[in-house]
């Protein structure tokens, strides 16, 4: 049978290695802990081959846990987990690529890490939400921990912030889940045994969880209003933990919201749809217009992982089938994308240069200092306005035709929305980057020891960037994997709505 | 079927050109010189090609190629070509290695430019072969990319400013086309050209569409028509292209008035025309009226400006509202102007390749004016430029005649049979064309009068050469194309004929 379930608990042990190669020596470490992340890759990759599209979960492991409670250690998957594993797998390495350079206690740092990773990996795989709500909290706690220990910009207060937000997301999760499992009468703490027991709640009772789970998890995802820890958060930690938080540690929300939120609770969804809805499409437009006014660059990058995340939420609100499937392939989308920007940010440009401020920045003729940055910045760009031919594109099109079928003004704000991400994605390369382009004259010998991009960070990009471009060129590869899962009784809220 | 995939092959080796050039960071001068120029005349010789091989009695397409490509999303890989796209890759063939020569003599770092070039040319060849939505909107959309770079690293002082507007403005119509593709996708199951112009004769696009009920249909129609109009551009959505054009060096600005605004013309005619006829119907009215305020105010505000290259940017703008003129009118036929809508069809691809070859000699001419100026080129800083140089005199005056219409050159014939087709479809529009197209004569005469005649003044008072051998290269070309096709206008007509007719048959009248 498959390797799958192995991966969170040699993540797991990867990081007790690094953390005791750690006291040896740095580079001891560096190696272990991306020698993990890659036998990881490796197991994924084995595992997607054999992988046969199936609707419904395709069960790893099952044996009892905690039987008083009917709690069981169950491992499953389908499409949807798989692609988010994968992604996962792709933002492990290149995040430990792009922090190649962290010196400070390096064991710790990584060891941190690859917890995080595992606790990531285990949420995606678990079928049981006592055990997804475990593996949850495992990949919160170490967020703390890297941003306050290795973090910049006003870093107890954005790891703090982070951190509250996150355990107040996860408390109204847990209310929502035991208070299904008690009044409902669940005999165990099973997607399916609780959904049963979700149809023993009233109407009001109903809404009320809903409301409770969808939120708590939404939380994390970034949904307006609840957002504003993700910008601060993001600013404030280093390099490959906001790749981290970006690239995968949102997706846990949203994951959350698509996994148990919507399948257990079709008729609470259906009440709060509209307000969903609305809070999706005014989250792509508030952030996306902070994000235009921003001067930090990295504050840019993060209120655009919010904008973005609008859309995952907004495909999610209409639970229509296209859409549903469409936000699954942003959130991998916005994973390789926002893990990319950010590397760009935090490792490319302000390891060089010591300046996030884009006044200061667009000062330097950084596109002839730093090229290399500036191609796989252009080239990031793009992919993060959602042109055609990157794995943005596929995916709001899927969100876009199924939000045409349920609600036409919310498209129409959806396409504002595609604009000013334009918008804000060209100003800042602009600024960051092309300065002073034109004035060929302007003196570069002050600056120009800036280090050309090293072997790790063009690893690094090379693997993000070409996963964005393959899957834009060929989006059927997670497609056929994402939409039959979604045929699957459990996901019966996505039917296909009304419309032609 | 055929063996070799001669479109995929017109459209990528100019990318496969820019692609050396990326891998060869070392390239001298010479060697960029060569490689670019030989990637990029590739596309008139494969146009010429195709040229000998096209059957111009056909309207369909030609050279089809067809693969699957996302099957879940049902897009395939669809290029072909019919009259209209081959006239429009001849011109790209034509325009982009004299641009191509315009762009590089003038600066340094000749590789990135060269390297931005040709990725440009290849997108503006895929929007005009590629027949679905998915592979055309790629080329459509990535178009802007090395335009960006072109406008802002190469250009003037207000360059940075004027490529952030020209892409942002751009970028708003494209969100209209992708919501509008969005919505008939999701009706559809398809957003290919071909298949939906298949529904669309059969009814069925138009159902289906009706089913998102209220004024959703609409909205659609908007959408797309906000993304071509931005692009070609019709009034008012050209606030980008005075300061764009204007900024841009040279050769660029000559490929973006040849032939990029081309591309939004092409796709009124590629998408909007038969997917959205009814549509297209039901609005003509306004929409003539703001080509004609194009045509109108452009020609005005050409005639106000002081700056040569703004002057033209307006004449762009009034010479390719001529072009949505007649498209406007012919949608709004009824029962009866049935035989006018077919000049004024061809009235439009003619007028829209003309003013490709016009526009870019005298943006170009332009250039060389300004070279000779250290940079001035103000409709006062020159005079006398005929004694001067003659050469460019003359090669310039051709133009600028061909430009204003003068029968006997290639404008004429374009707007000959716009003007043809628009006094029987709509007798005021005629009018009210006649109007502007004296302001353009005006405007054109005053540009000719104050640079070209009077005694030396200005600049052109001191030393001034005639023009180089580089120079004649760009500039001969153009001029015997004007004077060839005005001429012999059959070589140009006889390629779209069949395809108006058809087009002209499948008018929905009322």
């Amino acid at each position: 049978m498959s390797l799958l379930p192995w991966i969170p608990h040699l993540t797991f042990a990867g990081a007790l290695l690094s953390l005791a190669a750690g006291t040896r020596s740095a580079t001891a470490a560096r190696v272990t802990a991306l020698g993990t992340a890659l036998v990881g890759m490796v197991l994924v990759a084995i595992g997607a081959v054999n992988f046969a599209p199936t609707s419904g979960l395709q069960t790893l492991v099952d044996v009892p846990w905690i039987q008083e409670m009917g709690i069981r250690y169950h491992l499953a998957v389908d499409g949807i987990s798989l692609t988010l594993v994968v992604l996962t797998s792709l933002a492990a390495v290149a995040g430990i690529l792009f922090s190649w350079t962290v010196e400070e206690r390096v064991g710790e740092f990584f060891a941190l890490y690859l917890l995080l990773i595992g606790g990531v990996y285990g949420v995606f795989l678990s079928a049981d939400v006592f055990l997804l709500f475990v593996f949850y909290e495992i990949a919160i706690v170490p967020k703390y921990f890297l941003i306050a220990g290795w973090g910049s910009t006003r870093r107890e207060y954005g790891a703090m912030k982070l951190v509250l937000y996150s355990f107040a997301g996860s408390s109204l999760v847990l209310a929502g889940v035991l208070w299904t499992y008690g009044a409902g009468g669940a005999d165990g703490f099973s997607l399916s045994a609780l959904a049963e027991a979700a149809t023993r709640l009233s109407h009001i009772e109903t809404v009320v969880v809903f409301g409770l789970v969808f939120f708590g998890f939404a939380t994390l995802a970034g949904l307006f209003p609840l957002h504003t820890w993700a910008p601060t958060g993001h600013v404030a930690a280093p390099t490959g933990a906001s790749m981290l938080l970006a690239g995968v540690v949102m997706k846990l929300g949203a994951y959350g919201c698509l996994r148990v939120a919507l399948p257990l609770f079709p008729d609470g969804f259906t009440a709060w749809q509209p307000v969903l809805g609305w809070l999706a499409v005014a989250g792509i437009v508030y952030a996306g217009l902070i994000a235009l006014v921003q001067n930090d660059f990295k504050f840019v990058i993060g209120y655009s992982s919010v904008s973005h995340m609008g859309f995952v939420m907004l495909g999610l609100a209409t639970g229509e089938r296209a859409a549903v499937g469409g936000a699954v392939l942003q959130m991998f989308s916005h994973g390789v994308i926002a893990g990319l920007l950010f590397a760009v940010v935090g490792r490319m440009v302000y390891e060089r240069t010591h300046t996030r401020d884009l006044t200061e920045l667009q000062a330097l003729p950084l596109h002839r200092l730093i090229p290399g940055a500036a191609g796989v910045f252009v080239i990031a760009g793009l992919a993060s306005m959602g042109l055609p031919g990157f794995s943005g594109f596929p995916a709001e099109l899927k969100i876009l035709v199924g939000v045409w079928r349920v609600n036409v003004w919310w498209t129409v704000w959806a396409g504002l929305g595609v604009l000013v991400a334009g918008a804000f994605t060209l100003r800042v390369m602009q600024r960051a980057f092309f300065g002073q382009a034109g004035t060929d004259a302007a003196p570069v010998a002050e600056s120009s020891s800036l280090a050309p991009l090293s072997l790790p960070e063009k690893t690094g990009a090379a693997l993000l960037l070409g996963s964005t471009i393959l899957i834009g060129l060929k989006p059927d590869l997670l497609l056929d994997w994402i939409m039959p899962a979604l045929q699957s009784p459990a996901f019966h809220f996505a039917a296909t709505k009304g419309g032609p | 079927m055929n063996a070799v995939p001669w479109l995929s092959l017109v459209v990528f080796l100019p990318w496969l050109g820019a692609l050396l050039l990326w891998l060869w960071p070392k390239a001298p001068s010479g060697a960029v010189w060569t490689l670019s120029l030989a990637f990029s005349g590739s596309t008139l010789i494969l146009g010429a090609l195709a040229l000998s091989c096209f059957d111009p009695s056909q309207s369909g397409y030609q050279f089809v190629e067809r693969v699957p490509w996302i099957r879940t999303l049902g897009i395939d890989y669809h290029l072909g070509l019919d009259g209209m796209s081959l006239l429009l890759v001849l011109l790209t063939g034509i325009v982009a290695p004299l641009a191509l020569i315009a762009s590089l003599r003038r600066v340094a770092r000749t590789r990135m430019l060269a390297l931005l070039f040709l990725l440009l040319q290849g997108c503006a060849l895929g929007v005009f072969l590629a027949l679905d939505f998915f592979p055309w909107f790629i080329f459509w959309e990535l178009s802007l990319v090395p335009a960006f770079f072109l406008i802002k690293v190469w250009g003037g002082p207000g360059a940075g400013r004027a490529a952030y507007t020209f892409v942002v403005i751009t970028l708003a119509g494209s969100a209209g086309l992708l919501l509008a593709f969005a919505a008939i996708h999701g009706a559809t199951g398809t957003m290919n050209f071909v298949d939906l112009a298949r529904l669309r004769a059969e009814g069925e696009l138009t159902l289906r569409l009706a089913e998102y009920g209220g004024t959703v249909p609409t909205l659609i129609f908007l959408g797309v028509l906000a993304g071509l109009a931005v692009k070609a551009p019709l009034f008012p959505f050209h606030a980008w292209m005075p300061p764009t054009y204007a900024e841009a060096p040279t050769g660029v600005t000559m490929f973006l008035t040849g032939v990029m605004s081309k591309m939004g013309v092409y796709g009124f005619f590629r998408i909007l025309w038969p997917l959205f006829p009814g549509d297209l119907r039901d609005h003509s009215g306004p929409l003539l009226l703001l080509a004609m305020g194009g045509a109108i105010l452009g020609a005005l505000a050409a005639l106000r400006q002081t700056d040569l290259k703004r002057m033209l940017a307006y004449s762009s703008l009034n010479h390719v509202s001529y072009c949505l003129v007649a498209l406007f009118a012919a949608a709004g036929a009824v029962r009866g102007q049935i035989a006018a809508v077919e000049p004024a069809l061809a009235g439009a691809l003619v007028q829209a390749f003309n003013h490709g070859l016009s526009a870019s000699a005298l943006f170009f001419c332009v250039g060389v004016l300004e070279a000779r100026g250290g940079g001035a080129r103000g409709l006062n800083d020159f005079g006398g430029v005929r004694v001067a140089a003659p050469l460019l005199s003359l090669l310039c005056g051709v133009a600028l005649f061909s430009s204003l219409g003068l029968p006997g050159l290639n404008g004429f014939v374009g707007e000959f049979l716009v003007f043809r087709g628009l006094f029987a479809l709509s007798p005021w529009a005629a009018v009210a064309g006649t109007i502007a197209l004296l302001a353009t004569a005006l405007f054109l005469l005053t540009f000719w009068q104050r640079v070209f005649h009077g005694s030396r003044s200005g600049v052109t008072a001191g030393a001034f050469a005639d023009l180089d051998a580089g120079e004649r290269a760009v500039l001969v070309p153009l001029v015997v194309l004007m004077v060839l096709l005005g001429v012999v206008p059959g070589l140009i007509t006889g390629l779209i004929n069949p395809l108006v007719t058809h087009w002209a048959a499948s008018l929905p009248l009322s």
